[in-house]
This record gives C-alpha cells, structure tokens and sequence, in this order.
C-alpha cells in the first residue's frame, strides 16, 4: 500500500510541477500577484511529495520489500544497513528519484529563499525550473518507474554490486546530483532573464550563490569519486578520463567559468550575454552526462543502464532545454547592454581569458568524449581516444590557466598596470622555480613533469598567498594581521580556493611522475624493497565477513629496521553475486601513501603482491577539499546573506 | 549487456593485471611493454587498458608485446603489429591522422578562435562607445560648443 501512495506521489508530483510550469509564466506576462504566488507554493508542494515519495522507496529498500522490481534487483537481506539505504539511488530508476528530488529541493529553495527577488523574476525562475522537473518526472514515470511490482515476488534479492557497497561512492551520487542539478538553478535564472530581457548586477548577485554551490558541491562529488576509484580498484589510479567521469568533468569546468563570469557581471556590468550563454551550456553539459551516463552509446565502464529507449528520451529533453534556452538566447542576447567598459589589461580581461581556457578545456573534453561515435557515424572507422589523448590535449590549458591565475586575481578592475603585480609576485615566482629546480636536481632519469608540476602549483599556491598578503594593505605587520581577519569572506574563499588549485596541481603531476610500482611473487615470511621501504608478507588468514568472505594478508612495512605500519590488504569474496574484489591497504602519510595488494596464490607457492608508494596522494583530496571550502567560504560572504534578508524595491518591469 | 557484465565482474580484481610471470627479466625492454599496453584498449573491457585489464585476451596481447619486444622489434612495429590484426579501435592514443585531425585541432582552434572573438567584441564595444553620443547629446554639446567659444 505504502508503495502505491509512493507511486502516486510521483504522479502527483508531475501534475504539480505542470501547473509550477504554466501558471507563473503567464502570472508573470500578465503581470497578476495573485498567479505569479502559485508558483511559490507549487514549488514547495512537489518537493514534499516527491521527498515522500522518495522516503517511500528507501523505506521499500530498507525493509527489503521484494516485490518491487528495483529492491530485487539491487538489495538483498544481509547486505549491511547502510548500503540498504544507500542502494536507493545504486540504481538508475533510484538515482533518478534522487535527481528528481534534488531539483525539486532547489526549486523549493529558490521559493523559500528567494522572496527579495522581482516577483516577476521569481515566478519566471519557478517556472523554468518547474519546466525540467515535468521533463524529469515524465521520463522516469514512461521509462524508469521505480516503482514497478512483480506479479511474483522472489524470497531474495540479487544484492548491490559489491564494488558499490563502500562508503566513498555511497555518498558520491547525492555529491554529484547536488552539483550537476544545482546548475539547473543557474539554467532557470538565464532563461528567466532572458525573458524579462534583463540582466544586471542583482541578477548575478542572485546567480552567483546558486553556482558557487552546485560548483562545491561537484567538486566534492568528483573529489569523492576519485577517491573511491584510488583506494577500491586496487592500483592506485585516481583519474581515468573515462566517458562518465568526463560527464561530471564538463560540467565541474563550465561551473567554474560561470561563476568567474558572474563576477565581471555582478562588479563591472560587464559580459552579460557570455554569462547567461555559459549558464545554459553548464546545465546543458549536465543534461550530456546524464545521457553519456544513462544511453549507454559511449562505452563505458560505469555506466547505469543501456537501454536505447531511455537514451532517446534524454536526448529529446537535452534537445527540447538547451536547444530552446539557446534560441531564445539568440533573440534576446541583444537587448542585454554591457554597461562596465575596461582596457585590454584589467582583471576583466583576465577573467575573460579564465573563461575561454576553461570553456574551451571542457570543450575538447566533449569533443574527445564523442570522438569515437562521430569518427564511427561519419567515417565508418572504430576508434578510441583514451588518457594519452586527454592527458595531452587537457594539460596545456590547465597550464596556461595557472601561469596566469596569481596575476589576474591580482589585476584592479578597469585598468592596470601589469608592471606592478608582476613586482609584487616576485617572490612567489622566485619561490616556485627554485622549488621546481631543486625537484629536478633531486630526481634523476624521470620526466619533467613531477619538476614543471610543482613550480606550477608553487607558483598558484604562493600566488593566492601573496593575493591575501596585498589585501592586508600596508604598514606595520599587527595592523594588517589584524586586517587580514577582517577581509570580506569571498576575498578569503578566493584565496582558499586558488591555494587548493595550485595544490592540487602539484599532487596530479606529483603522482603521475613520482609514483614506484612493484609486481612480484612472495613467500610468506619473505621481504622485499619497496622504494626506501622493506615490505615482509608476515602471514595470510582467512577472514569471514558480514556478507563475504576475506583472504587477509598481514604485511608488515619498515624502514631501516624501524616498524612503519602493519597493513592487511585484503581479497574479499561476495557469494552472493558471485564477485571477487580486492581492498588495498593504504598506510596514508603526509608526504606519501604505502599502497598494498594481495592477489592470488601462485602454482609455486606464495602470492602475487602489487605494491605502491603514491607520493603526495593526500595533497589531491585535500586540495579538492580546499577547493571546495573555499566555494563555501565565499558563499557565507556578508553580501549574500545580508542580500538574501534585505528588503529591496519589488516588482522592476521589464523594459 | 553481456559484456558489460562481464567488465564489472573482471573490474572486480583488477589488481592482478600484469602477473609477476609475464614480466620481463630486461627492465628497459619491460618498461617499454609497460608504456606500449598502457596505451592499447582491451578488446573485452573497453574502459580499460590492457596493462590494467583482466581478460584473458589482454594477459595474451601483454604477453604478444613483450615476445615482439624480446625479438627485436621497436615501439612502433610492435604497435603497427597489434593494430593490423585488432583494428584502429584498440588504441588509446588516435593518431593525428586524416579525420583525426579535426580531434587534434579542435582545442587550438577553439582557443584561436574564442580569443579572436573576445577581442573583436572587445575593441567594438570601447569604439562603439566612444563614438556612442545619442543625437540629443551631440545637440547638446554643439550649443555648449556654441555656448563657450572664445568670443572675439
């Protein structure tokens, strides 16, 4: 019973965002309070029914109710607690409920939050948003119910793919929805503006919160995800430029342009149009991943469900969003009048080169991404492009983008001098080519890559600091610590942020240049050199688990006879689908990681051990980690806050 | 869909692909291997390479790499050796050739083209302006003109 009220939640859901979608929108062209109010309290209403109903279906994963076709197919009764709630969005009819939900929670959101935005604005923003929940909703009740019951329910279910029963990709899916969704919002306010035919500082005042968000949360999405991939498959990889990763790359990359764009637009008044253009193209890149993901015409890996029907149904909303918000960018971009004028050297400038790199990068990842099915569509040839393609082509733009970063965060508004910036960034320049030049004396016979990596990062992450230092002003030292903690949070979270992408650029080529591998067979009890570490295979024991068993190695690490970690690598087997996996051991450190495997037992005696020292490894989690603090950082910025409970003039007609 | 299934289940152990047994005694000649397979895509697993795969048939092509290596052949040869009987498809790294091109091109050209643009917005919109006197401003400066000239 609880389930039908679930199901019909869902369809109730649809009607509702129907009427979110309708009424506003001519509320707003008639210009009536009255009809333009309906779209708060839609936006309201569908949240809580689709959030009902979603709490329907964790209930139904939860109390394993096999009559459902989705529990059988992804839970099982003895799979852990967490992983029975988590495996409600394991699936492609759940995770869309998810997505579903999240849009409608930000809709909901825009509603509660947004009361000093122009009624007009508002309602126009609802109903765009109303829009893609009926799309969304549509295509999950014609193809993927999650709702469906079987005429004969089975005594048990066929399990969650033990791969995905970890906690580092449990929560990345809700991560990356927030993300991918939350620049449904930045899509929403475009459009609407696009409407009213007006965009202004307000506008991005209002736009740029939304961004900063759906930005954090993608990066902590994909920050997630890379960490799962690193310590759960088991070779120390962390990046694989797979499609589906690209997917949640594409969008993370245009985010990070529109919400530098926001900026000229909400200071200077300048590059509106870009702003809007860029808004619609990062939703629309969310709406591609979702179809890579979700299509199944890209091989790949992860991929969800393979089925044409639902690729179609995809790419009809894909074609029906992007390719209307970009008509109606193409009439009305006109009327959106850049007010801000700047000389060819200001931050302005920079900003815009910021976003070509960035637009661009995402670009040639796009075009990589479906290389293999244009070249197969059009010129009959079955071909791949993998990591050596993107590593190339992605590489000089993330270069380019941090030899320039520290001197146009830098650059005043309007007009600068150059001259003066480059004097002030003396010494982190100084700092970062004497830090690459000691890694290349140090290294001997590698690439130089580790070399060139870490004077980049040096050079951004120094940068930021300096960026800080200036801000403090001049004089005495007390004065300007004292007004380093009085500088408005958005100037922190920039400095946050750039420090975090610098750092992250020093760990990717830290290791990718430095990382030490070794493949060997060892006896138990036997040792052997790993870098400047000693591993010895001390024992294996046979381990049961709560719905697997285990072969545990016990290994011990030392360094010059000195113990450093006692790690027990494991290989576990899931009976119940069958599946082997492998859980590396990782004696996380600072300055690096000790990675261990265990394979399988050779025909001459021992086991097969893979082991790795991953330098820096830390270094890209917590530089994703700064990244997103800084977003956070600048979204408590006093100017939102103080903005979201303003009182402001209402109801600015459109001209 | 078989397929598929058959990935994740190989995804699974993926620890294990290049055996202790396959490698080379030679670390130079072994080093080489390990830079031609990690570019070569299993024909089974697509998502991954060969030196990462589990298949089977991925252990055969790693084992076929270093038996060309061992005998004598370069890189390229052993590469060519590979493409001859598994196709186009299983390189990781499309050459820069014919239609390929436009994959190679596509970033420069893009980054050409966007900073052309940007530039030629830029500089019309500051000479827009400076020319931009609405009629009733140009009206209103000539009286002023008219107004301040140096009187005889």
């Amino acid at each position: 019973m609880i389930v039908e009220l679930g199901h019909f939640a869902l369809i109730l859901a649809l009607c509702v965002a129907l009427v979110q979608t309708l009424v506003p929108l001519w509320g707003a062209a008639i210009r009536d309070e009255g009809l333009m109010a309906v779209g708060d309290s839609a936006a309201k209403l569908q949240f809580l029914l689709v959030g009902f109903s979603f709490a329907v279906l964790t209930y139904a994963f939860v109390v394993s109710d096999f009559s459902l076709a989705v529990v059988v197919q992804n839970s099982h009764t003895l799979k852990p607690m967490l992983y029975k709630v988590t495996g409600t969005w394991g699936n492609h009819e759940g995770s869309l409920l998810l997505w579903v939900l999240i849009l409608a929670l930000f809709g909901a959101c825009a509603a509660v939050f947004g009361g000093n935005l122009p009624t007009t604005l508002r309602a126009r923003v609802l109903s765009v948003q109303g829009s893609i929940g009926v799309a969304f909703l549509l295509f999950m009740l014609l193809t993927s119910n999650p709702f469906l019951r079987l005429v004969v329910p089975p005594l048990n279910g066929e399990d969650l793919n033990p791969l995905l029963q970890d906690p580092g990709l449990a929560f990345h899916p809700p991560f990356l929805y927030l993300g991918y969704v939350g620049l449904s919002m930045s899509f929403s306010f475009a459009v609407a503006a696009l409407i009213e035919g007006r965009v202004d500082a307000a506008w991005a005042r209002w736009v740029r919160p939304w961004t900063l968000a759906a930005w954090v949360f993608l990066t902590i999405g994909i920050g997630l995800g890379s960490w799962w991939a690193y310590y759960e498959l088991g070779w120390g990889g962390f990046w694989f430029w797979d499609p589906v990763e690209n997917a949640s790359f594409m969008p993370w990359l245009l985010a990070a342009a529109l919400l530098h764009s926001a900026i000229v637009v909400e200071k200077r008044e300048s590059l509106k149009a870009w702003t809007v253009l860029l808004a619609i193209m990062a939703f629309g890149f969310s709406l591609i991943g979702t179809f890579i993901v979700r299509s199944g015409v890209i091989t790949s890996v992860h991929a969800f469900a393979n089925d044409p029907e639902r690729g179609v149904f995809i790419l009809l909303i894909l074609a029906v969003f992007t390719g209307g918000a970009l008509t109606l960018f193409a009439f009305r971009a006109g009327a959106l009048e850049a007010k801000g004028l700047f000389a060819v050297v200001s931050r302005e400038t920079a900003l815009v080169g910021n976003n070509i790199l960035l637009a661009v990068a995402a670009l040639v990842i796009f075009v990589g991404t479906i290389w293999p099915l244009v070249a197969e569509l059009a010129f009959g040839r079955k071909l791949s492009v993998g990591q050596p393609f993107f590593d190339a082509a992605f590489a000089p733009f993330m270069l380019a983008l941090g030899i320039i970063l520290p001197i146009g965060a830098m650059l005043p508004w309007k007009r600068a001098d150059v001259g003066r910036v480059l004097r002030a960034l003396i010494p982190a320049a100084v700092l970062a080519f004497s830090l690459g030049a000691l890694a290349y004396a140090m290294q001997t016979g590698r690439t130089a890559l580790g070399p060139v990596g870490l004077m980049l990062g040096a050079w951004v992450f120094f940068g930021a600091l300096t960026d800080l230092w200036a801000r403090t002003g001049k004089g005495a030292l007390a004065g300007r610590l004292a007004r380093l903690g009085r500088l408005p949070r958005a100037d922190l979270g920039k400095v946050v942020a750039h420090g975090g992408f610098g750092i992250t650029i020093f760990a990717v080529s830290a290791m990718l240049a430095w990382k030490i591998e070794d493949i060997r067979v060892v006896q138990t009890g036997e040792s052997f050199p790993l870098g400047s570490y000693t591993v010895q295979l001390v024992a294996v024991h046979k381990v049961q688990g709560p719905n697997y068993t285990s072969t545990m190695a016990e290994m011990a690490v030392t360094r010059d006879g000195a113990p450093v970690a006692t790690l027990f690598p494991e290989k576990r087997f899931y009976p119940v689908q069958g599946m082997p996996t492998t859980e590396a051991a990782i004696d996380y450190g600072f300055l690096r990681d000790i990675y261990l495997v265990i394979g399988d037992p050779q025909d001459g005696g021992g086991w097969a051990v893979r082991s790795y020292v991953e330098p820096f490894a830390n270094w890209l989690w917590a530089g994703c980690l700064l990244m997103a603090l800084g977003g956070t950082l600048s979204l408590s910025d006093r100017r939102f806050r103080v903005a979201a409970g303003a009182p402001r003039a209402q109801g600015v007609p459109a001209e | 869909m078989k397929r598929l299934v058959l990935c994740v289940l190989l995804l699974a152990t993926p620890a294990f692909a290049v055996q202790p047994d396959e490698i080379l005694p030679d670390p130079t000649l072994e080093s080489r291997a390990r830079a031609i397979s990690g570019d070569i895509r299993c024909p089974v697993c697509q998502g991954e390479s060969i030196d990462d795969s589990n298949a089977p048939i991925s252990r055969d092509l790693r084992i076929i790499i270093r038996e060309r290596l061992v005998a004598g052949d370069s890189d390229a040869a052993v590469v060519d050796f590979l493409v001859a009987r598994y196709g186009e498809f299983i390189l990781f790294n499309p050459p820069a050739r014919g239609a390929n091109l436009i994959l190679w091109f596509a970033g420069p050209a893009m980054v050409l083209a966007g900073a052309g643009l940007a530039a030629i917005t830029l500089r019309r919109r500051r000479q827009g302006v400076e020319a931009a006197l609405s009629s009733d401003e140009e009206a209103r400066l000539a009286t002023l003109m008219q107004d301040h000239a140096p009187r005889p």
